[in-house]
């Protein structure tokens, strides 16, 4: 983990509590999580069942349901919530004084 | 230190009482579990499908070894309870093993009835209970020829055909002289007799026996009346007593069964009791259903959240002999003053038989065709006034409105290859498949594991009946008072009433005060609780946008591929070259790969990159365009003809009306999507008998129509009434939307609204009461003067939720 290559996204307050941004990358987006506890996550934004972007669900917990058939994933491991099953690979975050960096190196 | 739970009785009462608990209180208890079967805990509604050799023992394992080390649960199994000492909080086993305990639950089921006549402890009689018993009786199939099972109910029924399976030559002794006495009426009885002869079983009907004949091993059974027949095995399924004998000896007051009160506490306050032993205001429950319900309420009370309780259940019955449907419930005998709805057609092998009383149905038997047991149930249960559906009543529920989804209606009749959920593609094996080896209950385990009914829902009917049909009577349904979500207790209306009562103008004031039970709810219930405190408190609630569906969120209808469609306004569905222009160019400015035309008279562009739509807005602003809310729980589209402005039929001026209507309600929050329709003349070319609300011009003013809709299942609106001038339409129409708005719950549409409330109490509200529209379209108007504002121009130019809209930053 000492390793980590942190990448400096944006500010905690840009993302809305309860909600997400994308990071746009060269393998596609990552969307960005926040908690109602301002935590912090990363998911690559596509739902393993049928790829719907996660960055536009509704967030819940440490959960985000899928807006195009209702998925609810981990935010933290990427898995899908049982019965289904499937993950969306999950980042590195960290926050220091109100800034989120990120991990290109999925967990 | 953790306290001490023993539960006596490794059944599925106890154990699902366990579940419960662990779900809510996973690290309360150090819990213990004694067992007087050498199994785990299995599934035992479906030995009957293990005796016909349609399941195996593994099939039919609710909880294994493992669950029980996974949740630190010592099992104790093949060890049977023998003594309690109470005031020393201590149980004891015959070999001696001992447990304390804080708190006891006594879940020790039911014993057979065996009835008193000599011979019968011979060898080859026995009872149908447990997995002992099944493997006796394949052992005997094997062996021997004749069979005789005592009693024609349910259990015995399902007995004698499982035997039949496996060769015998079976008769069935009833001592009444029609089947299944208790859930079936004379001709259901009759019919049910007709069709088991048919498949090889044998009657003898109001026969009591005598004796059990035999020396060591029984060769034949006396009656009553002196005759004998052959029998090689004898079983005896003349119902169960529970078995309150530990409970008894220890001095728990017992009466028919364990007694206890609606918490499910005994007489003595550190033991509950659940299941068949079980007796709750003078009622003793042989069926899964009631007992799940009782598991949740005790592990209420086992968490010391302390809030829940049971109230009784009313049952309802399903044979599990694979090919016949049968259902039963309430009181389906009735008496002189209960009326009787039936239908019979023999040739068919149909019989339905409903039994009204002051427009409430109090039971019903059904045999044959039983696609609707599960909703007539539910009309039981909610105690509905049927008097507005009565004479559709008897065609079931796909024929309240116009046409039903050209679905399968005998879920018996079907193989297992065959389709059930067309959103999903599930067939009837699947889902057969998953009642059993994952051991689900309920509906929404059934959604959640198969997907099956999870989308548009019109096969769920046809779900529910497989479930009963695998499971028997013993399905659980869906629940008297169904939850908002997972999040809480309360139902839709609880909530509702809730909010308005005190106030409750956020989420977190609902959620607070409602005491949720997770800290910020679901995707199911944020949305729900934003639109409601929306709805009644207009201008006070705030709205939270992280609790709206992306769709309500982004101002676009996401599409499979993530990118968005646009639909501009056009009122009432009258355009001009210029308008027409100005989205061609925009269209071809945005490379939009797709232009189609809606249902709805509108133009939709498909294919918009979420980037390009605050830019893509702002140019059709800059045209005169607003957002059509195409995408919204809200007043989508007025769909007209083109009335008496040029048709030569045009009785009124249908378009003029329309863009009248949509200038006065867009924009509005519904709790489903809301459409309107304006003909100009009965031939009906805009379709408004299929709206949620729908005028139809006619030469001498106007009628309006309520609660239609294609879609799913095409409903054809009700009559509301006929009015006489424009002005009365719009009042109308604004009260019919509010008085929706207010009650319905959300996601609820105005067809299912109306089918529930009735269209008398809309009547009510609406026509009767002049004061009451008033009021309702005012309520109206007010609500709208905070929403006609157009959301794309807030996004397009004020910078409105602009992180919405942009990604955070591009890396790489």
């Amino acid at each position: 983990m000492s390793q980590e290559n942190w990448i400096e996204v944006g500010a905690v307050n840009d993302i809305p509590q309860l909600g997400a941004r994308v990071v746009e990358t060269n393998n596609g987006n990552i969307g960005v999580f926040r908690t109602a506890n301002d935590e912090i996550f990363a998911l690559r934004d596509s739902c393993p069942h049928k790829g719907g972007p996660l960055s536009q669900g509704i967030v819940h917990g440490k959960r985000v349901t899928c807006p195009l058939h209702n998925w609810v994933l981990d935010l933290e491991s990427g898995e899908a919530a049982a019965p289904d099953e499937g993950c969306a690979a999950s980042y590195p975050t960290k926050v220091e004084n109100g800034r989120v960096f990120l991990g290109l190196k999925p967990n | 230190m953790k306290e001490k739970l023993v539960l006596i009785g490794n059944g599925m009462a106890g154990v699902r009482a366990l579940e419960e608990l662990l779900e809510i209180a996973p690290d309360k208890y150090e819990i213990t579990v004694f067992g007087a079967e050498p199994y785990g805990n299995y599934n035992r509604i479906l030995l009957s499908p293990v005796l016909a050799g349609e399941k195996t023992v593994d099939d039919i394992m609710l909880n294994d070894d493992q669950w029980y080390l996974d949740h630190g649960i010592t099992l104790h199994k093949g060890k049977e309870i023998v003594d309690i000492d109470r005031r020393g909080r201590t149980v004891f086993t015959s070999d001696g093993t001992t447990a304390e305990y804080d708190r006891l639950l006594l879940a020790t089921g039911s014993n057979p009835f065996i009835i008193p006549v000599p011979g019968n402890d011979l060898d080859g009689v026995i009872s149908f209970r447990d997995i002992q018993d099944v493997d006796v009786m394949l052992a005997a199939s094997k062996q021997y020829k004749n069979a005789v099972v005592i009693g024609g109910g349910l259990l015995g029924l399902e007995a004698a055909n499982g035997l039949m399976l496996q060769g015998m030559h079976v008769t069935v002794v009833h001592i009444q002289n029609t089947l299944m006495e208790r859930q079936l009426d004379s001709e259901a009885g009759s019919m049910l007799r007709t069709s088991l002869e048919e498949r090889g079983l044998n009657f003898l009907m109001e026969a009591s026996t005598a004796e059990i004949l035999g020396d060591k091993h029984v060769t034949g059974i006396k009656f009553a009346d002196g005759s004998e027949i052959a029998a090689d095995l004898v079983v005896m399924a003349v119902g169960i007593k529970p078995n309150i004998a530990l409970a008894q000896k220890v001095g728990i007051h017992c009466e028919r069964g364990v007694v206890v009160n609606d918490t499910m506490q005994t007489y003595d306050p550190r033991v509950y009791a659940v299941g068949e032993c079980v007796q709750h205001r003078g009622q003793a429950y042989g069926l899964v259903a009631p007992l799940f319900e009782q598991a949740k309420v005790c592990a209420n009370h086992l968490a010391h959240m302390g809030y829940s309780r049971y109230e009784g259940s009313i049952t309802s019955t399903k044979l599990k002999v694979t090919g016949i449907d049968l259902f039963s419930a309430g009181d389906f005998v009735g008496d002189e003053t209960t009326e009787n709805i039936i239908m019979k057609d023999v040739a068919r092998g149909v019989y339905k038989k409903i039994v009204i009383k002051d427009n409430r149905i109090q039971g019903s038997v059904m045999y044959g065709d039983t696609v609707d047991g599960a909703w007539y149930f539910q009309l039981l249960r909610d105690n509905t006034d049927i008097s507005d559906i009565r004479d559709h009543l008897m065609f079931g529920q796909a024929h309240l409105g116009d046409s039903g989804h050209g679905g399968q209606n005998a879920a018996a009749a079907m193989s297992n290859e065959m389709e059930v959920c067309g959103c999903n593609g599930v067939c009837k094996g699947d889902i057969v498949t998953a009642i059993t080896k994952k051991g689900l209950f309920t509906l929404d385990d059934v959604r959640s594991h198969t997907k099956a009914s999870s989308s548009c829902g019109s096969c769920t009917g046809l779900v529910e009946q497989i479930l009963a049909s695998t499971l028997g009577g013993d399905y659980s349904a869906a629940p008297h008072s169904k939850p908002l979500c997972k999040c809480t207790e309360f139902s839709h209306d609880e909530v509702q009433a809730a909010i308005k009562e005190n106030k409750l103008t956020s989420i977190r004031k609902i959620m607070d005060y409602l005491k949720w039970k997770s800290p910020d709810g679901c995707a199911a219930c944020r949305p729900a609780l934003n639109y409601y405190a929306l709805a009644y408190f207009p201008g006070e609630a705030e709205d939270d946008p992280q609790s709206r569906f992306i769709n309500e969120r982004a101002h676009a209808n996401i599409q499979k591929d993530g990118t968005y469609s646009v639909v501009p306004r056009i009122w009432g569905g009258v355009t001009n070259p210029s308008e027409l222009r100005a989205i061609a160019d925009v269209a071809e400015k945005y490379n939009v790969p797709t232009v189609k035309m809606t249902g709805g008279q509108r133009i939709d562009l498909l294919g918009v990159k979420k980037e390009q739509l605050t830019p893509m807005w702002a140019d059709l602003n800059s045209a005169g365009f607003v957002s059509g809310h195409a995408y919204g729980k809200a007043l989508r589209t007025v769909k007209t003809c083109v009335g008496s402005e040029w048709c030569r039929f045009g009785t009124q001026d249908s378009t003029g009306l329309g863009i009248r209507l949509e200038e006065i309600t867009w924009g509005s929050w519904m709790p489903h999507k809301y459409k309107i329709a304006v003909s100009g003349c009965p031939r009906n070319c805009a379709e408004a008998t299929i709206k949620d609300f729908g005028v139809v011009c006619v030469d001498s003013g106007y009628e309006l129509h309520v609660g239609g809709n294609g879609g799913i299942k095409v409903r054809v609106t009700d009559l509301l009434c006929k009015v006489a001038t424009e002005e009365e339409v719009i009042e109308y129409s604004c009260a019919f939307a509010q008085l929706y708005r207010e009650q319905a719950h959300y996601l609820e549409r105005t067809a299912p609204w109306i089918e529930r409330v009735g269209l008398s109490y809309v009547k009510e509200n609406i026509v009767d009461n002049a004061a009451n529209r008033t009021l309702l379209h005012e309520r109206f108007l007010e609500s709208q003067k905070y929403v006609q504002k157009d959301p794309w121009a807030e996004r397009a130019s004020e910078g409105v939720q602009k992180h919405e809209f942009e990604s955070l930053t591009r890396v790489g």
